[in-house]
This record gives C-alpha cells, sequence and structure tokens, in this order.
C-alpha cells in the first residue's frame, strides 16, 4: 500500500483483505473491556473537510480517538477556502502544525489526488470521498460488511452476486465499490436509468442492466445508492415517483429477493424515493452494521497508514 | 544590413545560401559569396518561410500577470513565429477599433514579430450583438478574423448574420465550436476516462453539431467559415466532407491535441486542462491524418498563458488553457515529420503558408525568394530536447509538454530582416 489512501486502485487484493482483518481484530478487541488502544498515541489526525458530513467525519474522529491520536477539526466550507487555490494554503497550514494523516473531504473530483501529489504536505492523505470520483473507505466498510455475511476462506468475495443500483453517474460510493468488490472477486452488476450510467460504462468490469426486477432476484447483495432530489431538474429522469416506481427498492421487490440477501445503502436514506421505509428497517437490511464498521475499517486504515502492522486473523472469524 | 546564411536546406531539401539585405531576400544561390554584416553557417538546417499562428491569448490589455504582448511575442520568436493573431477575450474584449489598435500597436512596439489582433464577433463576447465588425476591419489594425473563441457563437442567427457581414471586406469568422447546454460544468472529454475520474464529460459530438451547423450556415450564406482547435474524428470527417461539397472551411488543430490524450487526466493535474479538452488516442490519430491530407489546413497554437494560482488549485477550480508558441514546432516534427506523415514542406504549408493566407498576412508565409520579405525560421532538425517549463520567455508556466523530449529546434528568426532570434536566444535590441 502507498503512503496514502486516494482510491481503491492503491490497494491490492492481499492490502484491501488485510484491512478487512484488521478492522475486523480491531473490532474484536473494542468488544472487549480496553475500548480505546494506545497505538497513535501522540500522533495528530486532522478531519479536513470541505464538504458537509457530519456522518463520515464523527466516523473517522470516533475511529482516530479510539487509538488514542489527537484530532483536530477543520471544516473549510463556507469559510475562505470554497475558492480553489487556497486548498495549498490549507495544506501548509497543516504542514506547519505537524499533521501526521489528513482526512480530506471534498466537493472536486481529485482533490485528495492533488493534495497528496502536490509536495505541499507530507502527511498520510485519505480520502474521505472527493467529488463523483471516490470514497474508498465507504467501500472498504461495505465488503467488510458484505464478507460478515457471506464468509469464506479466502477473506475475499469471490463467486457473490452484488447490486449497485441508482445514480452511479453522480456517486463516489459506486466507484469505490465497483473497483473493490470486483477486485475481491464479486460479480458487481449496475442498475439505472440509462442517463445515470456514465459515457464509457461498457470499459468497467461490470455488467449493467436498466431493468431492476430482472436482475434482483439473483442478488445476494443489493446496494442501493442515494439520489438527489435535484436530478429531476436537470432532465436525468422525470419525477421522483417515476424513478421510484422503476428503480426503488420498494416492499414488493424486497418480497423477491432472495432469502439471504442483504439491503444495503450508504446513508442518508431518501425512504420512500430509492428505498421504502420497510425495506430500509427490513430484518435483512444491514445499514446499521455499516455504521459501525465505518468506525472499525477508518481504525484499520488509520493504524495501517501510520505504521502498525497487519492484525491476521479474522477471515474465519464468523464461520 | 546584409545577413547571409549558409548552407540553407528549404523545405523542398534544395541546399542554398540566402543573403539578406534590409527586410528583403536579396538573393538565393547554390553559393553566394558576396559580404554580409553577419554570415551564418547552417550546416543544412532547415529554413522555412516564418511561423504564423493563427490563434494566439496574449492577455493584454486585462490580464498582464498572465503574459503581456511583448512577453507573448518573445514566446513566439523563441518558437519560430514571425506573426501571431491576438484572440479577442481581452479585458475589455477587443470588440472596437480602439482596442484593436491598442494591441496593433503594442506588437509594434514589442517590435519582434507583427501581432495582428483578431476581433470579436459579439460585444462583450455575450453572443447577443454584432460588435462592430466593419470598424475593426477599417482600422489601423484592419482585423480581417473575428472570433468569440472561449465562447461559442451558439446563436444560430447570430453566427449567420456574421459570416454574411465579414463577405463584404473578405472577413472570416473564426468558431470556437461548443454546444454551450451540451457542455454546462464540462472539466474534461466524456469517455472512458471521465467515467473512472468522476469528472463532467465534454462530448465530442458538442463540438461536432456545431461544427455540423457552421458548415450548412457557410455553405447556404457563400461565406468563410474558420474552425478554431478541431479535435475530434468526426469533426474531421465533417470539415473532410464539406470541403468536398465545395464549402469555403478552413479548420486549425492545436499541437497539444495532436500529441496528448485525455490518459493525462487520470493525474488530476490542471495543467492538462484546456478546452476544448484533450481526447482520446483515436481522435489523435484521426487530426494527424487529417492534418496530413490537408483536410485540416493549419496549425494553430491556442497558446494560453495563465498564473500559477490559476493552476495549483483542484482540477475543477482551475483555469483552461495551456502554453504553446515555444514548443509548436517541436510537436509538429515530433508527432508529424518523424513519423512519416508529412514532410518538410507540408511541415511550412500547414505553420505558415496556409494560416498567412487565410488571414491574408500578405508579408507572410511567402516562397523563399528573391524580392519576398524576409520573416524566416531556421529550424535544426535533428537536435533534440527536453522540455523545461522554467526556460520559457512567457510570464506563465503552464507548460503541459514538461519533460518530454521533443525534435526539431528553432534557432533563427528573421523578422523582415532582422535577426530577432539569434542561437536560440531572444535579441530584442536589434531594434535598437
Ligand atoms: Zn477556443
Amino acid at each position: 500500500m502507498n503512503s496514502h489512501l486516494l482510491s481503491i486502485n492503491d490497494l491490492s487484493v492481499v492490502e484491501a483483505i488485510a484491512i478487512l482483518n484488521t478492522a475486523e481484530e480491531l473490532g474484536k478487541i473494542s468488544d472487549g473491556p480496553m475500548k480505546k488502544l494506545p497505538t497513535l498515541r501522540g500522533r495528530t489526525i486532522v478531519n479536513l473537510f470541505f464538504e458537509d458530513s457530519t456522518r463520515t467525519r464523527i466516523s473517522f474522529e470516533t475511529a482516530a480517538k479510539r487509538l488514542s491520536a489527537d484530532v483536530i477539526n477543520f471544516s473549510a466550507k463556507g469559510s475562505s477556502v470554497s475558492k480553489g487555490e487556497s486548498l495549498k494554503d490549507t495544506a501548509q497550514t497543516l504542514q506547519a502544525i505537524g499533521a501526521d494523516a489528513v482526512v480530506i473531504r471534498h466537493s472536486a473530483s481529485g482533490a485528495a489526488q492533488r493534495l497528496a501529489d502536490s509536495g505541499w504536505i507530507s502527511a498520510a492523505v485519505i480520502n474521505a470521498g472527493d467529488g463523483t470520483h471516490e470514497h474508498p473507505t465507504q467501500a472498504l466498510l461495505d465488503a467488510l460488511t458484505i464478507r460478515q455475511h457471506f464468509p469464506n476462506n479466502g477473506g475475499d468475495l469471490s463467486g457473490l452476486k452484488i447490486a449497485i443500483v441508482g445514480d452511479v453517474l453522480h456517486s463516489r460510493v459506486a466507484r469505490s465499490n465497483v473497483l473493490l468488490l470486483t477486485k475481491l472477486g464479486a460479480q458487481v452488476t449496475l442498475i439505472a436509468p440509462p442517463t445515470l450510467l456514465p459515457v464509457g460504462i461498457e470499459t468497467w468490469p461490470v455488467s449493467y442492466s436498466f431493468d431492476l426486477d430482472q436482475v434482483l432476484p439473483e442478488m445476494d447483495v443489493v446496494m442501493m445508492l442515494r439520489v438527489q432530489q435535484e436530478r429531476m431538474s436537470n432532465f436525468f429522469f422525470p419525477t421522483a415517483r417515476e424513478y421510484s416506481k422503476s428503480y426503488g427498492l420498494t416492499n414488493a421487490r424486497l418480497a423477491c429477493l432472495k432469502s439471504t440477501a442483504i439491503v444495503m445503502h450508504p446513508g442518508p436514506m431518501n425512504r420512500g424515493l430509492e428505498i421504502s421505509s420497510e425495506s430500509a428497517d427490513a430484518k435483512n437490511s444491514v445499514v446499521l452494521e455499516q455504521v459501525a464498521n465505518g468506525v472499525l475499517i477508518r481504525m484499520a486504515v488509520l493504524y495501517t497508514l501510520l505504521g502498525g502492522v497487519p492484525l491476521q486473523g479474522g477471515a474465519e472469524t464468523k464461520s | 544590413m546584409r545577413t547571409l546564411l549558409k548552407n540553407a536546406k528549404l523545405p523542398n531539401g534544395e541546399l542554398v545560401d540566402i543573403l539578406i539585405a534590409d527586410r528583403l531576400i536579396a538573393q538565393v544561390a547554390p553559393s553566394i559569396s558576396e559580404t554580409a554584416d553577419r554570415i551564418i553557417e547552417l550546416n543544412a538546417a532547415y529554413v522555412l518561410p516564418g511561423l504564423v499562428d493563427l490563434h494566439t491569448h496574449l492577455r493584454e490589455p486585462g490580464r498582464e500577470d498572465a503574459e503581456t504582448v511583448a512577453t507573448g511575442s518573445r514566446s513566439a520568436v523563441k518558437g519560430g513565429y514571425t506573426a501571431v493573431s491576438a484572440m479577442a477575450n481581452t479585458h475589455p474584449v477587443a470588440d472596437t477599433a480602439g482596442v484593436v489598435e491598442q494591441v496593433f500597436r503594442l506588437g509594434q512596439e514589442a517590435g519582434l514579430c507583427d501581432v495582428f489582433p483578431i476581433g470579436a464577433v459579439t460585444e462583450g463576447l455575450n453572443g447577443e450583438k454584432l460588435a462592430e465588425l466593419g470598424a475593426m476591419a477599417e482600422s489601423v489594425a484592419r482585423v480581417r478574423i473575428f472570433s468569440d473563441d472561449g465562447k461559442c457563437v451558439h446563436d444560430p442567427l447570430v453566427m449567420r448574420r456574421a459570416l454574411e457581414y465579414v463577405k463584404s471586406f473578405n472577413g472570416i469568422i473564426a468558431q470556437h465550436a461548443q454546444e454551450p447546454r451540451l457542455t454546462e460544468g464540462a472539466q474534461m472529454n466524456e469517455g472512458s476516462v471521465s467515467s473512472v475520474l468522476g469528472l463532467t464529460g465534454w462530448p465530442a459530438i458538442a463540438e461536432e453539431a456545431i461544427i455540423a451547423r457552421d458548415l450548412l450556415l457557410a455553405e447556404h450564406v457563400q461565406s468563410r467559415l474558420h474552425i478554431c482547435h478541431l479535435t475530434t474524428a468526426g469533426g474531421v470527417e465533417l470539415v473532410r466532407w464539406a470541403k468536398s461539397r465545395g464549402v469555403q472551411v478552413t479548420a486549425e488543430v492545436t499541437p497539444h491535441h495532436l500529441l496528448l490524450t485525455d490518459e493525462s487526466v487520470r493525474s488530476y493535474d490542471p495543467v492538462f486542462k484546456v478546452n476544448p479538452p484533450l481526447r482520446s488516442e483515436r481522435d489523435v490519430l484521426a487530426l494527424r491524418a487529417g492534418l496530413a491530407d490537408g483536410t485540416i489546413d493549419v496549425v494553430a497554437t491556442d497558446h494560453a498563458p495563465h498564473p500559477t494560482e490559476d493552476k495549483e488549485c483542484e482540477w475543477q477550480s482551475a483555469a483552461f488553457g495551456m502554453l504553446g508558441l515555444e514548443t509548436a514546432l517541436s510537436v509538429v516534427v515530433t508527432t508529424m515529420v518523424k513519423t512519416g506523415l508529412m514532410t518538410w514542406s507540408q511541415l511550412a504549408d500547414r505553420m505558415s503558408i496556409s494560416p498567412a493566407r487565410i488571414a491574408g498576412y500578405n508579408e507572410h508565409g511567402q516562397e523563399i525568394a528573391e524580392g519576398s520579405i524576409a520573416n524566416l525560421t531556421v529550424v535544426d532538425p535533428d537536435a533534440t530536447y527536453r522540455v523545461d517549463r522554467s526556460t520559457s520567455e512567457s510570464k506563465s508556466r503552464n507548460n503541459p509538454f514538461h519533460g518530454l523530449e521533443l525534435q526539431g529546434m528553432v534557432t533563427h528568426v528573421l523578422f523582415a530582416g532582422k535577426l530577432v532570434l539569434d542561437n536560440g536566444v531572444v535579441n530584442a535590441r536589434v531594434n535598437d
């Protein structure tokens, strides 16, 4: 693994599985009497958020604190930082205060890579979501959640059929998941209206379909993506009702799933649009497990990037 | 002042000596033994008619932090150009006789090459109301090329009227072909790379739709149309089709679109951000073929200087544009001549003779013969070098070729008989 986590492409299969294993080991420790580990004592981790996301920020902050790191939250939205050039000034400030790792969330695709490659800063850079490009820790936590439900001896996801449904075009979650889930051996199918699949999709290592009903019964995992209401004003689909009817996980569709299938959503959910309330709360919905695994994955990433050795075991623990 | 060029190779391969007396070529012969103030041994380096650029952003007035007419002229001469065409998207916009005359005079004061202003098609480049095209044509600057470059003249009625109106003074409309609705927020070529990078796509058809429309308009009103920076295989096909029908269309390609592809964008380094964007390998090959067979008439640089802070940021906040004047000839040698796609005569045509003819720059692109104005560029065809952005004569450093090895080096430039580039060094004092 590089000194940064900017894209799932930075990880080999072995490294990705090692992070999942480390997360599971950290989870076991967290369940014990010592909730906090001394591993990153004295290290400084900055949450640099140019875009609001309380959920992701709290997840990273919790992860860092459980490893005893010092955490600085740097919320840049609405301040002078909204103009691009000051990414450099911000980076230089963080360099001056001695940040060991910077967790960056930004509305511009490539911002994390820009920060890492620019030479402005020597800290490890972790991409916590950059525009419509990637969100690698989300994909890792999704993979961990899936693996816990479908364990195998290799610790990967080989043979699983996974659907990712919705606004793939604008989704960093989808891009990171396509890279990671296929890397781990899963067969991924993207389902969306043609307007919400990017031009160039045929070069991705996935299959895709416009027909949710045809695909759903075969799936082991159904991952619903958040759809933003403002997409309607750009003609991506006519109405919320029509979207929901064709591409939402309705109660009727929930009933068509395999009994072993799980339902995922990266949050926050638009109940009634891409997912019905019953589907969101169904017994095979793993949305809350995703949140819990988010903390463990971010602990594992910080632990790995800031010098820890991978913790072993993990893969067979939940057989 | 008499200058004698010994052992010069003409574009057709002939070896000659060339004697220049004041502004003119006095003699071209196999061997000249007359005396001269300066004798330069060329050792069979090529002598070309001075290069002519139809698309140059000199930024003055308004963005003198990025470039001035004087620094842009130095950059032009370093790259072998004896004439450049200053684009109209300055602040204020070059949409009146006053502004184009100001730019023209700044060029004369710099004195290193001819600076011919391009006039805006519409007031303030807003696409709504025609600028005073006639007044700019009649001004001291004698404007013949009109362009809203940076923006597309997207309203079909405005475009039609502009094409018609400039016929009375043999003007030409140079279109930046970009359908605005299909490119809202566009950041890079739309295709497999943009799909992975999550950057908003700039589809090829947004360029081709405007080209197709304008070709039909130009045919209908029997006017001259010039298409700026063609970037797509489909655009080349459209122009080829129109030429076969006799439409009075000419087209240009930039050096960067002949060499670079959207693969470079994977770095998210905004030095590769340009409008229209870098396209696919397939497009690059079609552009090269189009330039070789004459479908594309000229190479034009779209030299677009930007200060460091406009590029030292996230991709989507960065400005569009790349430097081009100093590397253009080397890029064309490397991509077109070294590869066997074009001869040196064809290079001289695409970079000097054709652009001079299209724009009506009568003192440029002339035959290298007795009596011609001595606008000449000397090129060492075999010299290779690694591009170093820090050595540029431009005020800006947004050079996408930095670090690349290119072939063909401009060593000397004569502008109306004056040695303005001497052994690779810009000689501004030649005017003293
Ligand atoms: Zn342009």
